[in-house]
């Protein structure tokens, strides 16, 4: 089937099996390869992207659910000219990742936080990114860099 | 992994999701947000070869007050139904329960009705549907029903909804006292299904996961009604139910978390009231 979504402002047209997932269509179609597959079982969130400004799991979503919808990932976040966006920024100055795996989805799912409660404590911080998995249990730095983007968009 | 291939249909109004369901007869299946239905056909688990897409049918999409229930159409998201002020207000638990639902991402996209239809004994939703007596509005080609929640569940994925019936609204009664609740959930990682999970509103007492649909535990409810005292009502929780063994807990060790969670709740909920 055809299917059409605006990823990170710019429209992408394919035709599709109708069982393609979004995270498959991000990646192979678009060749956006930010958003990665970790357990491909909707628990881990490393494929964690926006659907109309919302965080979903890419993995559970299918391409045609997408359709005609707006989508954001990793690599639609920073400006045209590459300033960071203040929750990129945050975890490169609070060193929010190990071997960086998670990271994407992790950005992804605290923006969507943020834009649902821009001054969250450190609970809502852990709650808000309950459904993202750090193998590394890097959380501690991660939960800093949230809290330090809410701060840094004050 | 890739789920088994399907045909993609969009429904965009209800009337069209039944027309969608009656020429596809029992092999298609209605697609609401997708968020347990999509990771059993990736294991494969189930395999449906058509998709009935109800994600942009805006009709059922609603939370209105009316009067003394609560009526909320069957694809508002989890999202929704945690964040309403009405619920907040009217029917606390309910906001509370969506809100312990899987993780944000997935209370973008899941919704009542499908957690409702999907009947997995180990969901939130349809425990606290049933601990507030709450009633299903069915609609199918010869016109609309309505099940008690009592009545819905039949066993593991299994409900009373009839081939080509769709689930269109769910009336939830204002409870006398809203502020009375509890909703207990023990489980390893915040985003898995409970091992037991325990929903109170004043003496109602519904258990998750307890046996192959959610449960009255009506034993606790009646000693209650008695004058039992709150740790005495609790100790009878596990009666009258058939809780499953698996990796993550023994038959009795469920038996175990349902006495401690139901004395949990009543006690929460009467600090709360």
């Amino acid at each position: 089937m055809k299917v059409e979504l605006t990823v990170n402002g710019k429209d992408i047209t394919a035709d599709v099996e109708d069982r393609t997932l979004l995270v498959h269509f991000l990646r192979d179609v678009a060749n956006l390869t930010a958003t990665n597959i970790g357990c491909d079982t909707t628990s881990c969130g490393a494929c964690t992207v926006l659907l109309d400004g919302e965080s979903v799991k890419s993995c559970t979503v299918l391409a045609a659910q997408a359709d005609g919808r707006s989508v954001t990932t990793l690599e639609g976040l920073a400006s045209e000219d590459g300033t960071m966006h203040a929750v990129q920024r945050a975890f490169h100055e609070e060193h929010g990742l190990q071997c960086g795996y998670c990271t994407p989805g992790m950005v992804m799912a605290i923006t969507s936080l943020l834009k649902e409660n821009p001054s969250p404590t450190e609970a809502q911080v852990r709650q808000g990114i309950e459904g993202n998995i750090c193998r590394c249990t890097g959380y501690h730095n991660i939960v800093r860099a949230a809290l330090a983007a809410a701060e840094a968009s004050k | 992994m890739i789920p088994p291939s399907f045909t993609y249909a969009r429904a965009t109004s209800v009337d069209e999701a039944l027309a969608l369901a009656a020429e596809h007869g029992e092999d298609a299946k209605y697609l609401a947000g997708g968020q347990s239905l999509l990771p059993l056909m990736k294991l494969r688990f189930a395999a449906p070869t058509v998709l009935i897409d109800l994600g942009r049918v805006a009709e059922l999409s609603y939370i209105r007050d009316e009067g003394t229930y609560v009526a909320i159409g069957a694809l508002t998201r989890h999202h929704d139904v945690a964040h309403s002020e009405l619920l907040a207000a009217d029917i606390p638990l309910l906001a509370a329960t969506a809100e312990a639902v899987g993780d944000p991402q997935i209370r973008h996209r899941g919704t009542i009705g499908g957690s409702v239809a999907h009947a997995d004994a180990a969901a939130d939703l349809p425990a606290t549907l049933l601990a507030l007596d709450a009633t299903f509005v069915v609609k199918g080609p010869d016109g609309t029903r309505s099940v008690p929640a009592a009545e819905f569940f039949k066993g593991i994925f299994e409900t009373a909804l009839e081939p080509g019936e769709l689930l269109t609204e769910i009336q939830v009664p204002k409870p006398a006292k809203p502020s009375a609740w509890s909703f207990q959930k023990f489980n390893k990682r915040a985003i898995d299904f409970a091992m037991v999970g325990v929903a109170v509103q004043g003496g109602s007492v519904a258990l998750i996961n307890m046996g192959s649909t959610p449960l009255r535990a009506t034993a606790v409810e009646s000693a209650l009604a008695s004058g039992a005292s709150i740790a005495d009502a609790a100790q009878l929780a596990a009666e009258g139910t058939n809780a499953g063994a698996d990796i993550h807990a023994s038959k009795a060790y469920r038996e175990h978390l349902a006495r401690v969670l139901t004395r949990r709740a009543l006690e929460e909920a009467a600090a709360r009231a």
